[in-house]
């Protein structure tokens, strides 16, 4: 898809005035937030699996080569075929050459954000394929022709009115407007595409090196019918998303769905292993695994391997003040808030994604629910770090900093330079003890008063009470 | 005679930027506040910003004078503390991560981390401080700030000794652990952002009923309070340490100098 990520800006202002949008952002606070707390808090071993996970992660990533071996090997017995995709266009042609190999017309699709990664859709449909997404939210994005703005929650940022009109121009009316309605229209209208489907892509939440298997969670079960009634199945998914033995899935899928929606597990927990055998009653005639890199072992190279534990629970965009208040389509790219502005950046340059690692408070409430401990606001700042160094901040930032260095290193002059701030400041609000306007900042003033000092400052009042020092 | 527990406990008072300009009452209540306690405070006439909006902003270079400049000044005191869970986090976890590859400077950083505290924390968790002797008639609610309560675990110290304030009564607000928009530099590059954030924060804080809006962290206090005047809020506001000392009782932040209680 397009890449956006340039336009946060004028984006982000734009969604703090949508109403439908603040609307719906307004359920998700008051939704998954809530009942991750929740949970969290029934689960008295919550935080030590949340330290089981980071460590597990890390082991995984330190022998990440030696676990996809071992999983290439397993899927190849098991009858399956991995494939290899170091980029985005390597993982679209992979795609593209079996869907066309089996003459594939119509292709359904589970939620896979590694799909949106490397813009799999307009891929498909450009070939002239019919791409159906059957994930609820994913199907009402696709109809509305948008990017997905949650991770989990595609269409988090649609009321249900909106959903209403878009299904009532896409299935001809009449309008449905309760929300059992509308999943049962969605359900009809998919139901037939299941069965005339040639190829179902899903993702992998987990691929277990010791077994060959791939699984995917879903809460609607359309990922089960997408992977099983289709003739050929194809699954997408990051390097990084493999785990040693079959049992460590467990442990991965205790923190998920708590972290994720606050539920205590997903609806639907599913193990793909291998394409049907002879004496399975249903199951896919072909079973791939497109393995995507994509800038993933770039980063496990350098100071953002932590990064590489996420998976993919969407808790720090839930926690996240700044996505809270203008959704994820600000962010401009497929990955919102917190992991998607340490992501974005790492995979698309981090020259098209300035806004996205300095749109933060560093308030570290994304790292504070992150299931795996991934230090996002200190990735963040390293961000920062390496846009400051590329001299890809901006250079009034960059003037600014250097004149604010000059002075805080010298305390002579920095405290004489704060005692006339402090007086002018003082002087312009002795009347009303705040500013409505001040010189050089209206970004601040545009929105809120200055609370104006007293007039001497602490150090100077100090001094003269009790001498220097 | 440098066991600090057989003498008085000499304390550096890290006085913050935004203190020094727009409130010293929180400085001299800090002083009134770690007296009583039984500290000699001294203030290093050394010192600046302990480097965090260079840090923050990714010119880890600037960040790194100013913290060479902060270990020299206040490394010679047993403790180091401020009214500021932002300042003090950046002392306490930035400075050893800032010389990761600087051995002496490592060495330094963390010795002096080691015995940087944030205020209230340090009255209440290192000196056993309990209760204070103030007085102050008002319904209260607290805003926790970010680097405090997650970087310091700042939380229930305030609480506890605002408890013991005679006449205040505590009234938490909804998500008062959500960040009120400030964030520093955030607050002025992404504005509109800044003012959704500090909008939803006074919403939560109007819903309480409060008449005063309590934080330890002046760069927070500011952006409420100031938001507050704009939409003329009749909503005062204090830091913690104004209270605890018993000097709340001139203007608020951002009052007019004849609004005392």
């Amino acid at each position: 898809m397009e890449m956006r990520s340039a336009e946060f800006k004028t984006r982000s202002v734009f969604a703090i005035h949508d109403g439908g949008l603040q609307k719906a952002m307004g359920m998700l606070r008051d939704g998954f937030v809530a009942k991750r707390t929740v949970q969290a808090a029934e689960l008295p071993e919550f935080e030590q699996l949340r330290e089981e996970a980071k460590n597990l992660k890390n082991h995984i990533l330190d022998n990440l080569d030696h676990y996809l071996e071992r999983y290439e090997a397993a899927v190849t017995a098991a009858g399956g075929q991995v494939h290899w995709a170091r980029d985005a266009a390597e993982a679209r042609e992979i795609i593209l050459g079996i869907c066309h190999r089996v003459g594939a017309k119509i292709v359904t699709k589970g939620k896979s954000m590694v799909s949106e990664e490397i813009g799999l859709n307009e891929a498909l449909i450009e070939k002239g394929m019919e791409v159906v997404e059957t994930d609820l939210g994913e199907y009402i994005i696709q109809l509305a022709d948008e990017p997905p703005s949650h991770i989990i929650a595609p269409a988090v940022h649609k009321t249900k009115d909106q959903v209403s009109d878009l299904f009532e121009e896409a299935h001809g009316g009449p309008r449905k407007t309760t929300v059992p309605d509308l999943v049962n229209e969605a359900r009809q209208v998919l139901r037939e595409k299941y069965f005339k489907a040639d190829v179902g892509i899903t993702g992998g939440n987990y691929l277990v090196a010791e077994t060959g298997s791939s699984v995917i969670v879903t809460n609607e079960g359309n990922g089960d019918l997408t992977q099983t009634l289709a003739r050929v199945h194809i699954v997408t998914s990051g390097i990084e998303r493999v785990v040693p033995r079959l049992e460590d899935v467990t442990l991965f899928l205790r923190l998920l769905a708590r972290s994720a929606t606050g539920q205590e597990t997903e609806t639907y927990t599913t193990f793909s292993t291998g394409p049907r055998r002879p004496d399975d009653l249903d199951g896919p005639q072909e079973y791939h695994v497109v393995l995507v890199d994509n800038g993933r072992s770039k980063m496990l190279a350098g100071r953002f391997r932590d990064m590489l534990r996420c998976i993919r629970c969407g808790a720090c965009m839930n926690h996240c003040p700044v996505y809270g208040s203008i959704g994820g389509h600000a962010y401009g790219w497929v990955y919102p808030g917190p992991m998607g502005s340490v992501l974005t950046p790492l995979i698309k340059g981090l020259d098209n994604a300035y806004d996205l690692p300095n749109a933060c408070t560093l308030n570290g409430r994304c790292g504070s629910v992150c299931p795996v401990k991934i230090p996002l606001p200190d990735l963040l700042r390293e961000l920062r770090h390496l846009q400051h160094k590329q001299k890809i901040t901006p250079s009034l930032q960059r003037h600014a900093l250097s004149v604010w260095r000059f002075a805080a290193t010298r305390p002579g002059l920095y405290h004489f330079g704060e005692r006339i701030a402090a007086r002018i400041l003082a002087f312009a609000g002795r009347k009303k003890g705040r500013l409505r306007k001040a010189p050089l900042a209206s970004a601040w003033t545009d929105s809120r008063d200055l609370p104006a000092p007293s007039g001497r400052t602490f150090l100077e009042q100090w001094q003269s009470q009790r001498g220097k020092s | 005679m440098n066991d600090p527990s057989k003498r008085r406990p000499r304390v550096g008072l890290f006085a913050t930027c935004l203190m020094n300009v727009f409130r010293p009452n929180i400085g001299f209540s800090a002083v009134k506040l770690l007296e009583d306690a039984g500290c000699t405070v001294e203030v290093p006439a050394q010192q600046t910003c302990c480097g965090q909006p260079g840090y923050n902003s990714g010119d880890f270079d600037a960040a790194q004078a100013l913290a060479r400049q902060v270990i020299a000044a206040f490394e010679g005191f047993d403790y180091v503390v401020g009214p500021s869970g932002s300042c003090m986090a950046t002392i306490r976890y930035d400075y050893p991560e800032m010389f990761a590859d600087d051995p002496d400077w490592r060495t330094r950083a963390q010795s002096l981390a080691g015995k940087s505290f944030e205020l209230l924390s340090f009255l209440h968790d290192e000196l056993g401080v309990d209760r204070v002797g103030a007085r102050l008639k008002t319904k209260a609610t607290y805003h926790d700030s970010c680097s405090g309560l997650r970087s310091l675990g700042i939380k229930g110290q305030p609480r506890a000794l605002l408890a013991t304030v005679e006449g205040l009564k505590l009234k938490e607000m909804q998500d008062t652990e959500v960040c009120c928009g400030f964030g520093g530099t955030f607050c002025v590059k992404y504005p509109e952002i800044s003012e959704k954030m500090v909008d939803d924060k006074i919403r939560n804080l109007l819903a309480t009923g409060a008449d005063t809006l309590l934080g330890g962290d002046l760069g927070c206090l500011m952006n409420i309070a100031g938001r507050l005047k704009r939409i003329n809020a009749p909503v005062k506001v204090f830091h913690t340490a104004e209270v605890l000392a018993g000097m709340a009782d001139g203007p608020g932040i951002g009052d007019a100098p004849q609004e005392t209680r």
